[in-house]
């Protein structure tokens, strides 16, 4: 299977990659001057969305007013992880997070309308509705970002600041992954959208708060089920030099392009494999 | 050369019903069942049959959207299930009730956007965008909203959308449902243009059959998933389901007529309708009528193209 | 993102129900309004799948947000008057009612919105049932329905999974119902007036979301308001949010007793009668205000 994912069509993986980003961005463009035609509502919806966004900092921010330490982890180090976290998935959702209307499409129809354009499905499912305002998420994280860095008691290795960026990156894509193969399960069971929420917005949720406060289990879980926590986790207990709670080998902590890579792949043939079950047994 | 082509086509789909509180049964739906018909490039093609039929699976094979259970299938010389990206460069859609337009941009910025997702060369595209500006008159709308644009000029929008990378074969999915008379004029006049002119097969489904009439020399009519006619529109009427009527105005109110070859279908005072099969001569009935009854006046009357298929269909729906 | 609508919602029709007789009978207007409350609570409950996958959605996050306040009550014990198992059980109380107070906005909204949409609101305001006590029964059907499946179903696996506190008095369960009952009144209220500027703005999705951050941040959904610093803690308790959570937590958790949990439900009373009366106003404006247009 992965081969064929490789080779499809005899067109180089390379040029069919490169026409799926522009095909994303030539809908996006669009989307996005649609979107400036109310613009008042623009500015409200993106002032909105910083502020929703910041208030799940605000909330740590009060908890630490009542302690220093949350499961061992100061508040510096836990914004690291509030602002890795949170700038991952509000990337994610900007670049792909529209792909969780499938199942809405696919009762409306406009998929079908998707299939008939020579430009991939799943490029014009992820720019629908595209729009700045989206950018409320990842600007209010790189915000506490800056705040943490400067404010982390860390000794800077160069592997540890080359880590940073490469977390960002490869973190924004393991959610962009979740979102996509999340979605993908919409093409049997249309109203299944929350459940993905429970590993986008959840997952994110999760990875605000240290490794140590949850149950090893549920960590674990993270770790080889769904691989949320090679978003932040992993590569930030290098990065702060703090032990891990599971005892994993420290190759783990440098994993995240594997996990990401392993994630877009597995995204991939599992988009594959609903198209091919919607074009074979949809309506 | 076929541009269309279809063998034995069928595709059916598993429906799941809820059938008590827990229990659901499974059972097999065939929407086409055992489709085989060609269209050969430039003709422009009627694919008629009521709600159900089959219709928008055909077309759904047809582009490339739904795979068939079995049976062949080419259409401008690919396999629409296995080369669909290919095939969309080849062909153009448009649905009359959902349009593909940009809802909040100016019209102009969706043909854009299709210039680049069709990768239309400049020249071309110029080319073909000025000559649907020009006969379906969108100059002036061109800066326009979509939002703003009537049912009838959003048509219009769509169909220049659906035309500007030369598409080898034009699907029309409804294209004048909800259309004023001035604009369904306006869309069959440009159709016949496009169909004449650059020779773009087109293959239109409808339920108004002036569509067709108008538009096409052929029409396909399907029913429970199976082509229950394919030939011109005249020889529907020689399918023998067709039927003329004879209307007579008697001196007086009389009980209905009883001749043989025809019965009446409808008293009206004085006046009566009798039908009759289409192929057969008015004379002997008229004769037959005016031998026995005080005849004042008579006319003929041709049959119209909804009642032949209406009685087809009812036909099928029996048989 | 937790109070996504299933796909393919339909609003409820208001043309097919009203075809009793508008007679100004008391006990037939309330007849009809239990009949609209009952298509509401059955509507919701063709949902399953969609039921099912935001239970689930409800429990991972009451997952999640246990554990971080067990981390916070384990470095500081007795935390705003909470001991630990009362905080884990404050995360569950809540997750049972974000969906079912509808703090997250939506219910009836999105079917409002829908008649924004497609321009059949005006037609609403002239019909022979009052247009804000339709919209309060169907909510009220809504969220019977929402408190049995979506509240039941993660109180059981955070009772399993977490130690929890249930309460010792059996009427405090009858007092939790009516609490829960005039928080829905309470958010029905607010979230009245966000739809009804519709009528005034081209898109209330604006006001919608800045309304969604207040509520979810003053309803104490993210965090009790006892543990509020300075200002924030001395005014929170007073806004009309503190009605939709807190209030109901207090309750079940019984932090009120007496004259106390009299006085919490007071409170909720006093602002959902205030809401009510003010959406009542606005919608006698938004009725003048279509009249002027000619509808």
């Amino acid at each position: 299977m992965a081969e064929q994912l490789l080779a499809h069509r005899g067109e180089p993986l390379a040029a069919r990659t490169a026409w799926a980003v522009r095909s994303w961005w030539l809908c996006a463009r669009m989307w996005m001057r649609s979107m400036m035609a109310y613009r008042a509502s623009f500015a409200l919806n993106l002032l909105a969305s910083l502020a929703t966004h910041s208030l799940d900092f605000v909330v740590l921010v009060i908890m630490f007013r009542h302690t220093d330490r949350l499961g061992g982890w100061n508040l510096p180090e836990i914004a690291f992880l509030y602002a890795t976290a949170t700038f991952s998935l509000g990337v994610a959702n900007m670049l792909v997070g529209s792909v969780d209307g499938l199942g809405v499409r696919i009762v409306n129809g406009s998929l079908d309308t998707m299939l008939i354009r020579p430009a991939p499905a799943l490029s014009q499912l992820c720019a629908e509705r595209f729009s700045l305002r989206r950018l409320g998420r990842p600007l209010q994280a790189v915000a506490v970002l800056a705040w943490s860095l400067a404010a982390l008691d860390v000794h800077w290795t160069w592997d540890r600041v080359l880590l940073v960026p490469v977390l960002l990156v490869c973190g924004s894509v393991i959610f962009g992954a979740i979102y996509v193969g999340g979605a993908t399960v919409q093409f049997w069971w249309g109203e299944s959208k929350e459940i993905q929420n429970s590993f986008t917005y959840g997952g994110a949720t999760l990875l605000h708060y240290p490794p140590t406060i949850f149950a090893k289990e549920l960590v674990a879980g993270v770790v080889f089920g769904v691989p949320l926590a090679f978003v932040n986790w992993l590569p930030a207990l290098h990065i702060l030099g703090r032990p891990d709670p599971l005892g994993l080998p420290v190759a783990f902590q440098y994993a995240s392009p594997v996990a990401a890579a392993l994630c877009v792949a597995a995204a991939g043939l599992a988009w594959r494999a609903g198209l091919r079950a919607y074009r074979g047994t949809g309506s | 050369m076929a541009l269309i082509e279809l063998q034995d086509v069928r595709r059916s789909f598993t429906v799941r019903a809820r059938t008590g509180r827990f229990s659901r049964t499974k059972r097999e739906v065939r929407a086409v069942d055992g489709l085989s018909f060609t269209v050969e490039a430039g003709e422009c093609v009627g694919y008629i049959g009521p709600n159900g039929a089959g219709k928008s699976t055909t077309i759904k094979m047809l582009t490339g959207i739904l795979v068939p259970s079995s049976g062949r299938l080419r259409v401008a010389g690919v396999d629409p299930a296995r080369e669909r990206v290919t095939l969309a460069r080849r062909i153009g859609v448009v649905f009359g009730q959902r349009t593909t337009l940009w809802w909040d941009l100016p019209l102009r910025d969706s043909f854009e956007l299709a210039r680049r997702i069709y990768r239309i060369p400049d020249r071309r595209y110029r080319e073909n965008l000025d000559r649907c500006v020009e006969l379906l008159d969108l100059g002036a709308l061109l800066d326009t909203p979509v939002r703003q644009l009537s049912l009838g000029q959003r048509m219009r929008g769509d169909l220049a959308a659906a035309l500007l990378h030369d598409p080898q074969v034009l699907y029309l999915d409804e294209p004048t449902i909800g259309l004023d008379v001035v604009s369904k004029g306006k869309v069959r006049e440009f159709l016949r243009e496009v169909n004449r002119d650059r020779g773009t097969t087109v293959l239109l489904t409808t339920h108004d059959l002036t569509d067709i009439e108008q538009l096409c020399d052929r029409v396909m009519v399907i029913d429970h998933g199976r082509v229950v006619y394919d030939g011109g529109l005249d020889g529907l009427h020689a399918t023998g389901r067709s039927e003329r009527t004879l209307v007579v105005d008697l001196a007086e109110a009389r009980a209905p007529i009883d001749v043989a070859g025809a019965r009446v279908v409808k008293v009206e005072g004085p006046r009566q309708w009798l039908a009759f099969p289409a192929p057969q001569s008015a004379a002997p009935i008229v004769a037959a009528v005016a031998e026995r009854y005080p005849l004042v006046d008579l006319s003929v009357r041709e049959p119209a193209i909804e009642d032949v298929i209406a009685r087809m269909y009812a036909e099928v729906a029996i048989g | 993102m937790l109070n996504a609508v299933p796909a393919g919602a339909r609003p409820p029709d208001p043309t097919a129900a009203p075809a009793a007789s508008p007679r100004p009978d008391a006990a037939a207007a309330l007849g009809l309004y239990a009949a609209v409350a009952h298509g509401a609570f059955r509507r919701y409950s063709t949902y399953r799948a969609a039921t099912l996958a935001g239970t689930f959605t409800n429990t991972v996050f009451g997952i999640i947000l246990a554990s971080s306040f067990l981390a916070l009550w384990q470095a500081r014990p007795g935390l705003g008057g909470y001991d630990q198992s009362q905080a884990v059980t404050y995360i569950w109380v809540s997750q049972a009612l974000l969906v079912t107070v509808a703090v997250w906005g939506g219910g009836f909204q999105d079917d409002v919105q829908d008649r924004f949409r497609s321009g059949d609101i005006a037609v609403d305001l002239y019909r022979p049932v009052d247009f804000q006590g339709w919209w309060l029964a169907t909510d009220l059907g809504r969220a019977a329905f929402q408190l049995l499946v979506r509240g039941t179903g993660p109180m059981l696996v955070g009772a399993l999974v977490f130690r929890t506190r249930l309460p010792e008095n059996p009427l405090t369960w009858a007092f939790f119902l009516l609490s829960v009952l005039l928080a829905v009144v309470v958010s029905f209220g607010l979230r009245f007036l966000v739809s009804i500027t519709g009528f005034w703005l081209h898109d209330s999705e604006g006001v919608r979301s800045v309304m969604l951050v207040v509520s979810m941040f003053f309803s104490g959904m993210l965090l009790p308001i006892a543990l509020f610093p300075g200002l924030l803690g001395d005014l929170a308790p007073v806004l009309p949010w503190a009605a939709l959570v807190k209030v109901p937590t207090d309750v079940f958790l019984e932090r009120a007793s007496g004259s106390g949990l009299l006085g919490a439900l007071g409170f909720q009373l006093a602002w959902a009668a205030a809401l009510l009366a003010a959406g009542r106003g606005a919608q006698w404006l938004a009725t003048r205000r279509v009249v002027v247009q000619g509808g």
